[in-house]
This record gives C-alpha cells, structure tokens and sequence, in this order.
C-alpha cells in the first residue's frame, strides 16, 4: 500500500526527484555547483528556453504541437535588431514579440482552417518563417551593439538577471491562466476530449489559435533577450530549440497526448536538462557523452512516467 | 460431456481491487456458455482471463483436459482458444481476406504468396459465412467486422470463441444472425463463451448461464426454462423482480414550452414537434434511424435549417447560447462526446457553464465547489469527492455525472440520448427516477432510447423515428413492445421497396 503510494508519487514528480537527485550528486562533486552564482548562472542562461517550454505547455496540453518558435525565434532575433538599428533599439524590443505573436496566430490559422495536424503546418510554416528572416537579414548578422538595446538581456533588476524576472513573470501569468481562468479550462477540454468540448459549446478552433499565438508571443519574448545578450541578430538563432522545448516539457510529466499537464512541469524539465549540462561542464567531464547522457535521462523519465499508465 | 476450459480459483487483482473473486467455473464443449451480471460484476473480466487476455492473479486453468501455467493470447490460440473484443481488432485499410488470414500468410521465402482470398472462399464454405474477401474492412458494418473476427478464430482452428459483448452495436436483425452463427458454431462442436449484458440475448441462445455479482461467482446453471426475473434476481441478489419505472406524473394541462419547426438537413426532416412544461416524449426507432442525428440538429451541434422555439422565441443555433437559453443534449456517448476523461469530476461538471463560474474571465473556485458538491450529492454519484478521477469510476457513476454536467443550471427543455446505455440496474433506476422528477419539476424532456421499453415506461407520448422523421405517433401506455418492432420493421421495408 505505502509502496504503491511512494511509487505513484515519484511518478508524477517523477522530474522533481531526478533534479533533486542530481543536485545532491553536482553538490558532493564539486564545491563550486551549489553557490548562488552558478545557479543564477543556469536560471539566466536557459531563462529563453523556459520561457518557450512554458507556452509550449498550453500548445501540447490543447492537444498541439508547435515545431516553428525556432523559426520565430530566429525572425524575432533577426527583426528585432534590424528595427533596432534602423528605427529604434527599444521599438525593437518592444515589437518582436508581437511579430511572434502574429506568426503564432498564422499557425493557428492555417491549423484550424486547413484543418491538418499541427505537426505538418508548423514544419511549412517553420519554413516560411526562417525564410523571411533570412530574406530580412539578407543572410548577415546583425550587430546591434546598442547600450538602449543590450541592457534587457545584460542588466539586473535588484541582483538578479532580468531575464529571470521575466521568465518567472512570465510563467506564473501563464499558470494562472491555465489554472484559474476559463481559458485554462477550455484549453485543457479541447486536448482531453474536443468533441465533447465542441458539444459543451466551446469553439475548439479559437482556443487552439489562442495557444499558437501564445506560443509565438513567447518565441519572440525569448529572442529579445537572447539578441539583446548578445547584441546580435542572425537568421540562425534559435535552431533546435523548439525540440528542447518539446522534450522539456515531456521531460516535466505533460501528457504528449493532451489534456493533461502544467505549466512548471515545463520549467522543471528546462532546469533539469541544464543541470545535465552544467554538470558536464563543472567536472570537465567528456562532453562526447552529453547528448547520449542527456537522451537517457530522457527516455527514462518518460519510461517512468508511463508505466502503470498503459492500461488508461 | 467434455470440458472445454475449467477454472478454479480465478482471481484478478487490478491494483488494490479486486475484480474477480475466486471463481470456479466449468464450460462444457459444445456449447453456449452466457456470462452475465451488472456492470462492474466482473462478467467482461472473466471472459477476457478465460480468452488469455487478461492474467489471473491467483487461480488455475485446465484446457481440454489440460492444465495449462502460461495463459496469454499466443497460447491461448495454440490452445484454440479465440477471443473477439467488443473493440474489434481490424485494421481497418486492409481486405476482408488480409484481415482474416494477418499473421497466417503463406510465403515463399518471405514473398508473399498473395492467396488469402482463395484460402477465405474455402474457409466460408466450411462455415457457412459470407463475405466478399476483397472488400476493404472500414466499408463493412460492425456485424460484417465480427464475422471477419469470427472467421479469423476459424483459421486459427479455434475451438473455443469468447465474444465479448458483441451485439452492443448491432441492430436487431443483425444480432439475430450473429445469433444464428452462434448456433452453427456450436452444432460444429465448437464452444462459445457469450459476454453480454442483454437478458433476451442469453434465454434466446444459451445453453449454460453463469451469474456473476461483485466478482463473485452467484451460480451456474442450464439456461432452459429460465425466466428474466431469474437472472435479475441471481444478479442484484434479493428477489428483486425486474426494476419498475418510477410512476408517471402527467401534467394536469399541457402548456406549450417547445416547439421544433421544419427542421431539414444533416439527415433530419422533422415537420414538426413540440414537447410541453413537464412532459416527457419519446423517440423510438432502430440503430440508424436518425434519433441521434434529430438530437444533434435539434440543439445546433449540426448545421440544420428551421426553427427552433422556447416559450415562442428562437433559440439561436450554437450551442453555448442554447445551453445558456435553456436548452442541453446529453449526448449518447459518455466516453467520445460526453466527458473529458483526463478532467477531474468538478472541471467536467461546469464545463458549459464555465461563464456562469466566473468572473470577467477567472474561476470563482468556491462557488464551483460548492454546486459540484450538490450536484454530486443529487444524483448521487460514487465516489463522491468533488474532484475525484471520472475516468476510473463505473459506467453508472460516470453517467451520472454527464446528467450532473448537463443538468446543472436546471435546463428548461432536456434531449436525453440513451440516457442508460451500457450502466447497471442500480443506476440506471436512479437515472429513471431523475428523469421523472426533471419532468416533474417542469422541465421539458425529449428522451431517445434503442430500449422500446424506457420509453415507454417514462414517457408520455412517443413517436416512432426513421430515416431521421418522425412516422408515427402512439401512446406509450397502450403500445407494446412487440408491435413497435413490427411497426418499425414494416415501415423499413416499406421505404425499401419504394427507394
């Protein structure tokens, strides 16, 4: 029975118990992983990937998946430099998550009007979307060495990161909205069981666009502070990072089949495969083994999330 | 008489409960063997332990004779023993004849030899079925699927088949003619292990009826000679006869409440139907005969043309301001239309009244708690936590809380779509008493069941449905079952001879 219990509960923290685990493991190994600087360190370098696993969350708990905030990401890196450096540093700031926010409602639409699986319009549309960014930068970098335009991805806010605050702003807006608002609800009917959503009188197609476009918004947000660190826009920022964002939130417990999930779940698997890495780094460990390390852990909290739940 | 499969002991645990009890069970070669009981009485449990499907957790198993340790689909075919599940296992692109012979190809050196169809042609003649080999799957009907099911046990030279539940979604001529195969199979010497939960099914064909109640074992027993009530009797345990519907309460004067106007599209053509404050109609007709198809259009969920009125004004066609008008469909189908089975009981409760719970948008949490506790406690439901896991509880519970969603807000016109489709007498007699008193306390209700029986226990007028029109009307306390059937087959092949 307490067995049955402990199991179940390692189950669903299934993610929580490998961070905790693996901190404890970088602690006895070496004394400079457990000081505020590294961890800071970590939060502030992944701050962008949390930010998109966050969103990510809402797309896949809606039954969605979204293979294009790499692409977003890489025109709101390239878009928001380019303004910066034509227009205004902070016009460019201020846009490019907006611009996300667009191509995320593109997405929505070409999904729910074509009515196609969001696996294959969002691999068209990633496309589309890295194309406009390549044909804006016209394949160069963009240097955008802009004191009014690096200080959001550089500059702290009371000693910590400002990419900090806005990740976890960020991600508790996007937990309430998904726990506490009629939005949230809707979304989570839609990834459990849509016809019965459709027969509840919910209009699927508009909550499926809603997470899109939240979605592209936080692609956007993400590039801002990465271009912003490092004061430069390219076409080829962001590459992979929408798979990272997916594994993150598998890695947290989501179900991959919607309906069911949270949002710091998302931000736990982000923080887990950092750990990894840190790790590999701290202990001058041989990084050939990173990817295989990292695709273990991977696949075995995904196998030990879904035992016991082949029979639902 | 040889025995076929004898169990002792069978037991299964599915985490900490236990859903089969000890139990012994002979079934003797040759024969049709019935397994009933409520839901949840661990019938559908036995047959699937006895096909291989499921493990025992404690019990042993003799085949033929022969006592058998491992016991899953793979010995159990090696055994011929053959399982065919209420899901059938088809897929769905490939052709009769692949289907039937999957895993039974011949090759040569690997290369197919491509002679599936000659090899079913053969197989049919020997068992009487017939089936083109080269039709695709997904372009049969359910009960062509099970013959192919059916055929593929044959090809494996089963001798024994576990069916279970098979007529659940076959009309009545089709479950006769399944019930004739049954038949002809056993006159072969073959054994059938017949799941169901239809007691007209079970006197029509068995030879043997085993009863289970709570996972245990009541009694096994020859099927000659038994009666209905006593098999509800073996089932519910007391001498309970057969449940009775809760006394009609008819309005002392119809006031109109709701009218239907030439409604057309989608299947549907529907002149004309009202339904009064506190009366209940029925809908009758046979699978297919558009009684879901009437339900969908009458509350928006597909695009129709006409009007529909409450108390003289249109309700606008979609259904989030149908339901805020006043007007629900609980839908036929709990698990695909009705609930959101990765959604707590609370969540799935207000799901359509989400703006009724909230505030410019966010939950009032409290005041949802508080309905869904008293919604719970009306109808009933087991277990009764507020934010329990819908998917793990009963077909019965889980109905009642699809009443409880669509019920909640008291609805002024109801269309109820078998309403206690695949429950136990338990629950679908307080489904009954909750119909009666929606009714009673003014609702409208328009009730749509495949059971003639329902109603016409419920209702207060009823009409006859086909092809999406109303036919007929008849008045449920003067018709009886037989001649309905007869009215509705007549007018089937009427519309037949004239197509």
């Amino acid at each position: 029975m307490i067995q049955a219990q402990i199991f179940r509960f390692a189950q669903s923290y299934a993610v929580l118990v490998l961070i905790v685990a693996l901190m404890v493991v970088l602690a006895l190994l070496s004394d400079s992983f457990l000081t505020g600087r590294n961890l800071l360190n970590i939060l502030n370098q992944n701050a962008p990937l949390a930010i998109m696993a966050a969103a990510m969350t809402l797309v896949i708990i809606a039954g969605g998946f979204d293979l294009s905030v790499g692409a977003i990401f890489a025109m709101g890196s390239v878009s928001s430099a380019w303004i910066a450096v034509t227009v205004d540093p902070y016009l460019g700031l201020f846009l490019a998550p907006f611009i996300g926010l667009a191509f995320g409602i593109i997405n929505g639409i070409a999904i729910t009007r074509l009515n196609v699986h969001s696996f294959l319009a969002t691999i068209a549309t990633s496309l589309i979307f890295k194309g406009i960014a390549v044909v804006i930068s016209d394949g160069r970098l963009i240097s955008a060495r802009i004191d009014e335009f690096i200080w959001l991805g550089r500059g702290r806010f009371l000693g910590v990161f400002n990419s900090i605050w806005i990740m976890v702003i960020f991600a508790l807006l996007l937990t309430f909205l998904l726990t506490r608002t009629t939005f949230g609800r809707r979304v989570f009917s839609v990834g459990g069981n849509e016809e019965a959503a459709i027969l509840s009188g919910i209009r699927t197609d508009r909550i499926k666009v809603a997470t899109f476009a939240i979605a592209g918004f936080a692609a956007g947000l993400a590039s801002i502070i990465t271009t912003s660190r490092v004061a430069l826009g390219q076409a080829s920022a962001g590459q992979g990072m929408e798979l990272q964002a997916i594994a993150a939130v598998i890695l947290g417990g989501t179900s991959i089949y919607g309906g069911q999930g949270a949002v710091w779940r998302s931000l736990a698997g982000v923080f887990l495969l950092a750990l990894i890495n840190n790790g590999f780094n701290i202990l001058n460990a041989d990084p050939f083994f990173r990817d295989l390390t990292t695709g273990l852990v991977i696949l075995a909290a995904i196998g030990v999330s879904a035992i016991g739940q082949t029979r639902r | 008489m040889t025995v076929a499969l004898s169990a002792r002991g069978m037991t299964v645990r599915f985490g900490d409960v236990e859903v089969l009890s000890s139990v012994d069970v002979e079934i003797a070669s040759g024969s049709i063997h019935g397994l009933i009981g409520e839901n949840g009485a661990g019938k559908s449990t036995l047959g699937k332990v006895l096909g291989g499907y499921y493990r025992a957790s404690a019990g042993t198993l003799s085949v033929f004779g022969k006592a058998v340790v491992r016991w899953d689909p793979p010995s159990a075919l090696a055994h011929g023993v053959a399982i065919m599940h209420q899901e059938l296992q088809l897929v769905p692109y490939l052709t009769v004849a692949q289907n039937v012979f999957m895993g039974l190809e011949e090759h040569r050196f690997g290369v197919l030899r491509r002679n599936e169809a000659a090899r079913l042609e053969a197989l049919m003649e020997t068992s009487g079925l017939s089936l083109d080999p080269n039709a695709v799957t997904a372009d049969l009907s359910i009960a062509d699927q099970q013959k192919i099911e059916i055929l593929r046990a044959l090809a494996r030279e089963a001798r024994v088949i576990v069916m279970d539940e098979p007529t659940s979604s076959l009309s009545n001529a089709e479950v006769a003619q399944l019930h004739r195969i049954m038949e002809r199979l056993r006159d072969e010497g073959r054994t059938v292990i017949y799941v169901t939960h239809f007691l007209d099914h079970i006197l029509e064909t068995c030879d043997t009826v085993t009863v289970l109640r709570d996972g245990e074992l009541v009694r096994t027993r020859g099927a000659k000679g038994l009666t209905k009530g006593d098999l509800v009797s073996d089932m519910l345990g007391g001498d309970k006869a057969e449940t009775p519907f809760p006394a009609k309460v008819r309005p002392r004067e119809i006031k109109p409440l709701f009218e239907v106007r030439n409604l057309k599209g989608a299947g549907v053509s529907v002149r004309s139907l009202t339904v009064g404050v506190g009366e209940i109609v029925g809908l009758i007709g046979l699978v297919g005969s558009g009684r879901t198809e009437i339900a969908r259009a009458i509350v928006g969920a597909d695009p129709v043309a006409g009007d529909v009125l409450l108390d003289g004004v249109p309700v606008p066609r979609d259904i989030a301001s149908a339901t805020a008008a006043g007007l629900v469909m609980v839908p036929e189908d709990r698990r695909n239309e009705g609930l959101v089975m990765t959604l707590p009981v609370r969540p799935n409760i207000t799901l359509p009244h989400l703006r009724r719970f909230s505030q410019s948008g966010v939950m009032a949490q409290g005041c949802e708690r508080s309905q869904t506790q008293a919604a719970i406690e009306r109808f009933n439901v087991r277990p009764s936590a507020v934010d329990g896991d819908v998917s793990r509880y009963s077909g019965g519970n889980q109905q009642k809380v699809l009443l409880a969603k669509w019920l909640q807000g008291d609805p002024r016109i109801v269309v109820l779509d078998e309403p206690s489709r695949g429950v136990d007498v338990g629950a679908r007699e307080a489904i009954h008493r909750a119909i009666a008193a929606l009714a009673a306390s003014g609702a409208g209700v328009l009730l749509i069941s495949s059971e003639i029986e329902e109603v016409l226990g419920l209702a207060h007028r009823a009409y006859l449905v086909d092809r999406g029109s109303l036919i007929e009307e008849i008045n449920p306390d003067e018709a009886c079952e037989a001649e309905i059937m007869h009215a509705l087959f007549r007018h089937q092949s009427l519309q037949e001879r004239t197509a």
